[in-house]
């Protein structure tokens, strides 16, 4: 056991716990957050996706020793039910979405992505999502409602 | 540290049946006593009973009625209206569309009606959701929108009574009655029913409300769950926390029909936060207090196993398939001329056709919560049958099914079967080992190697045309696997865990000869759409070819298997619509209209036309003539189906180009027209068919369940591969037809996913000259087929 601090989506905590436990569970099941999700534990989905010190991270297989420190921005951080982040927004104005398990993964790597290429093609943003996977494959509308928030996080 | 749970006498009610009693000014504690609360008092007196049975170790007792009122709608004195339904939302937007369909029905805003689905303690048993039936099941003559129409029915005639006012005198809009020409007469519903159950039955006779006067149905709804999807809020299975909550690992067998031979108990002890290992027959799991610790102690313990039962070749695996005996034979139909007329016919084409097992493949690995203490269990479970699944657990876990209460809550999208019951029995395996609650998730590998399979299928088409080019006769024989099912409530052993714990699997039962077809039943669509469908004297098919024979020869399977969206439909109507395609080119003929030449079926020849005509479709014979064999060559296919024979009508264009250097096929355009009659939210319809479209693709391009001699090699998202979000999305056009006709609704979410594969099949072969007759098509399959192939 080992202390480690992080500071998730402004909030500082300090836990004393297995350094090795990836991020994942220390989010879901120290801090009580929702927003990542273990979709396979071995970084190949998405799903846990988190930000980290304004990456992307795949958080299932990433050791919280690794981020000790290190600022973190999970789904509930971008916004909230009455104060969306224009991704989210633009996810519910295009119901892009089926069960829902990998909007996480989806809007945060968005997120980043749009945050470094705020002019990026349709192919382009594309192109940064192929490494997220949805099964429910909501894929039109989720490539549509990036599209659309890009155009509302240029203004 | 900060931790997120519930309080503990709160725990037994979903989020949304909590919100609910909240909304209606009651706690949970008054619910449970029944003191005061009027939803209870009014509604609920049934499943108080059902409540207290469960909380109070009560004898047996049955789920709330069908045939009352009661069971399904409750309106609270502030006129907030509660609705119960035993069908889930599984992502598929039946929640939006159910919550409309009360909203409709009982004339009040959408916002005011809180649905509340899928909880034994609550729920009438609508056995599963799955299988394309929430429209058919709830939405038509019965259950849920009966219900609907039988209270605005009853409350109609109590204003009448109260403002002595003619019941066709009377308006219902807004939760308030009144009187057409004298608008002070008025009266709410909360007004109305204040302090009293509807105490009727669901009248078969109430009014429903017709599409055409529908305000609240048929226009395109939000989901109301979206904002807390996408802000994190949400609450999945994954998500649920109960207080001294621990969490549990399996471990599985060593290889496919290995069993048990010990388990060193040492290897783990000492581990930080471990708990226990737990043992039943050849079930072994590990307990711990956190998550991490307990994928390190199920990694770390030393189990043995026997060697496995060995698997049969993959390479061969088709081969070996067809020759597996004994055999449990199926006809669907037989006019008993077939092999004469195939000797009359001028022209006789056969082609074999090949689906591999798929997988659910869920995102998310399946999770569940159980709570088993002495003789009672509580388990919050994605599965898709609440009832079906208290049953099952309450064999596995040796309890009267009273004291077992299965609490549904979503997981990750689960396209039929995947592990959701199975990982339920395991948590509750575990709970009960250690009289505390706790939590699985189960690994990846864990969900991908032991998950019940869609179905593999060798299919044989053969069919003969007369001199002119019409279909006179058609044969279909198809063999397929099966090992397991769905669980119903009586067979637990039809998943992994059930079995390992000791239960069986449902009997393989051999049959041969089948016994000839007595009632028509195209559940499989193992009947081609152009056949007459003739059994009893009656023709029920959708086409017109009057020699027919559809014969299934399950098999037993060395794999678990079970429903995957479309479950043998899509299979068979990939063999289907290619080979009408090829019949089409035989015949040289457009394949649009040598299919509308063979099809009787109105709703069938208006949907196979309605994407023809928004496609665009250029009406000429496959393939397409073609200038190059290298380079990118571009086509065209379509594919129909009535699906399940008829619940619901679907026909897909595909436009493809293929790069016949190296095989790559790349989706540029679908249309798909859809009817399902009338359409409760065309917008979610429209998500199903674009994601149906896309997930069709997938299994048609990539999909594919792998072995070697001894496991599963299938087990990640490297060893089974699926289209990511960013692939080269086609654009995707959807036609919805019939949307407003006074005709039952059907099903929606299996429809579109049906034909992508043969579409696409057709619209390479249209680009090439190439019949991929196997799915999936990978590039190197394509590739291999454009180098044999004798183009046309």
């Amino acid at each position: 056991m080992s202390a480690i601090t992080l500071k998730v989506n402004g909030q500082t905590h300090t836990l004393d716990i297995d350094p090795t436990t990836p991020l994942l569970y220390v989010l879901n099941d120290d801090l009580g957050l929702r927003g990542p999700k273990f979709g396979c534990g071995l970084g190949q989905c998405g799903a846990c996706t988190v930000i980290v010190n304004g990456r992307t991270t795949r958080s299932c297989d990433r050791p919280v020793k690794d981020v000790d420190g290190a600022e973190i921005t999970t789904l509930e951080g971008l916004g909230t039910i009455e104060k969306p982040h224009p991704l989210q927004k633009a996810f519910i104005e295009e119901q892009a979405a089926q069960c829902g398990f990998c909007l996480n993964g989806v809007i945060l790597t968005a997120k980043v992505f749009l945050d470094r290429n705020p002019k990026a093609s349709e192919q382009e943003i594309q192109q940064a999502m192929s490494r997220i996977l949805c099964r429910c494959f909501t894929n039109t509308r989720m490539l549509r409602a990036i599209a659309r928030a890009r155009k509302e996080m240029a203004r | 540290m900060k931790t997120k749970s519930h309080a503990a006498n709160e725990l037994s009610l979903t989020s949304d049946a909590l919100a609910a009693l909240r909304r209606s000014g009651f706690s949970r504690r008054s619910f449970l006593q029944g003191t005061g609360a009027l939803i209870v008092s009014f509604s609920m007196r049934g499943q108080l009973e059902t409540l207290r049975s469960q909380f109070e170790g009560g004898g047996a007792h049955d789920s709330p009625p069908a045939n009352e009122v009661d069971s399904w709608i409750a309106i609270a004195a502030d006129g907030s209206v509660t609705a119960y339904t035993g069908k889930e939302e599984l992502g598929q937007g039946i929640s939006t569309a159910q919550t409309q369909l009360v909203a409709e029905e009982l004339s009040v805003p959408f916002d005011r009606v809180t649905l509340i689905a899928c909880d034994t303690a609550m729920t009438p048993d609508q056995g599963v959701t799955s299988g394309s039936q929430s429209h058919p099941t709830n939405f038509n003559r019965s259950n849920l929108a009966q219900a609907g129409a039988t209270a605005r029915q009853a409350l109609l005639q109590l204003a009448s009574k109260r403002l002595n006012v003619p019941v066709d005198e009377l308006t219902a809009a807004d939760g308030v009655i009144r009187s057409k020409s004298d608008a002070s007469k008025k009266v709410t519903y909360g007004e109305l029913v204040a302090g009293k159950r509807f105490d009727l039955k669901v009248d078969s006779n109430a009014k429903r409300k017709s599409p055409s006067e529908w305000t609240v149905l048929g226009k395109p709804m939000p989901r109301p769950d979206m904002p807390s999807m996408v802000t994190g809020q949400f609450e999945f299975v994954h998500n649920v926390r109960v207080p001294g909550m621990l969490h549990g690992m399996v471990v599985r067998p060593a290889a496919v029909g290995a069993t048990l031979v010990s388990v060193d108990e040492s290897s783990v002890k000492g581990l930080p936060g471990f708990v226990k290992v737990v043992v039943k027959k050849n079930f072994v799991g590990v307990v711990a207090q956190k998550p991490w610790q307990a994928m390190q102690a199920a990694s770390k313990l030393k189990v043995t196993w026997t060697a496995g039962s060995g698997l049969p070749s993959h390479a061969h695996f088709y081969e070996y398939l067809r020759n597996q005996k004994p055999t449990r034979d199926t006809l669907l139909v037989n006019s008993q001329d077939v092999e004469r007329k195939l000797v009359e016919s001028a022209t006789v084409l056969k082609a074999t056709y090949y689906h591999p097992y798929q997988m659910h493949g869920s995102l998310g690995a399946s999770c569940a919560v159980a709570d088993v203490q002495g003789d009672k269990a509580t388990v919050w479970s994605p599965t898709q049958g609440v009832w079906h699944q208290r049953g099952a657990l309450a064999m596995l876990l040796g309890l009267k099914p009273a004291n077992v209460r299965v609490i549904f809550r979503r997981g990750s999208g689960c396209y039929g079967l995947n592990g959701a019951d199975t990982v339920t029995y395991d948590a509750a395996l575990l709970s009960q080992a250690v009289g505390k609650p706790v939590r699985v998730q189960l690994s990846r590998k864990d969900e991908m190697a032991w998950e019940n399979y869609g179905f593999a299928l060798v299919m044989d088409e053969r069919a003969g045309l007369d001199a002119q080019g019409n279909i006179i006769v058609w044969d279909h024989e198809a063999w397929c696997p099966v090992l397991g099912n769905r669980p119903g409530y009586s067979t637990p052993g039809n998943v992994i865990t059930g079995m390992l714990a000791g239960f069986q699997p449902q009997e393989f039962q051999a049959r041969t000869p089948a016994p000839e077809p007595t009632a028509y039943n195209n559940n499989s669509n193992g009947v081609p759409s152009y056949v007459a469908g003739q059994v009893g004297g009656a023709a029920q098919g959708t086409g017109t070819v009057k020699s027919e024979r559809s014969l299934l020869h399950n098999v037993p399977s060395s794999f678990w298997t079970g429903p995957l969206r479309s479950p043998q439909r899509l299979q068979n109507t990939f063999a289907h619509e290619c080979f009408m395609d090829e019949l089409a080119v035989h015949a040289q003929a457009d394949p649009v209209a040598f299919r509308l030449r063979h099809l009787s079926y109105s709703r069938l020849i208006d949907v196979v036309k309605a994407a023809a005509k928004a496609a665009n479709w250029e009406t000429r014979p496959s393939p397409k003539p073609r200038t190059n064999k290298a380079g990118v060559a571009s086509g065209r296919g379509i594919a129909c189906v009535a699906y399940e024979g008829g619940n619901g009508y679907a026909a897909l264009v595909a436009e493809v180009e293929v790069d016949q250097d190296t095989g790559k096929v790349m989706v540029k355009r679908i249309v798909i027209s859809n009817d399902s009659g009338p359409v409760s939210n065309p917008d979610g319809l429209k998500n199903q068919m674009e994601g149906g479209t896309l997930q069709g693709m997938s299994r048609a391009l990539m999909e594919e369940v792998t072995w070697d001699n001894q496991n599963v090699t299938s087990i990640d998202w490297r060893t089974y591969h699926s289209l990511r979000v960013g692939f080269d999305v086609p654009t995707i056009e959807t036609v919805l037809v019939n949307t407003k006709a006074d005709v039952a609704a059907t099903g929606a979410g299996e429809t579109a996913i049906t034909i992508v594969a043969a579409a696409i099949g057709n619209a390479i072969f249209d680009a090439t000259g190439a019949r991929i007759r196997q799915i999936p098509f990978t590039p190197e399959r394509v590739k291999a087929a454009l180098t044999s192939e004798v183009i046309a």
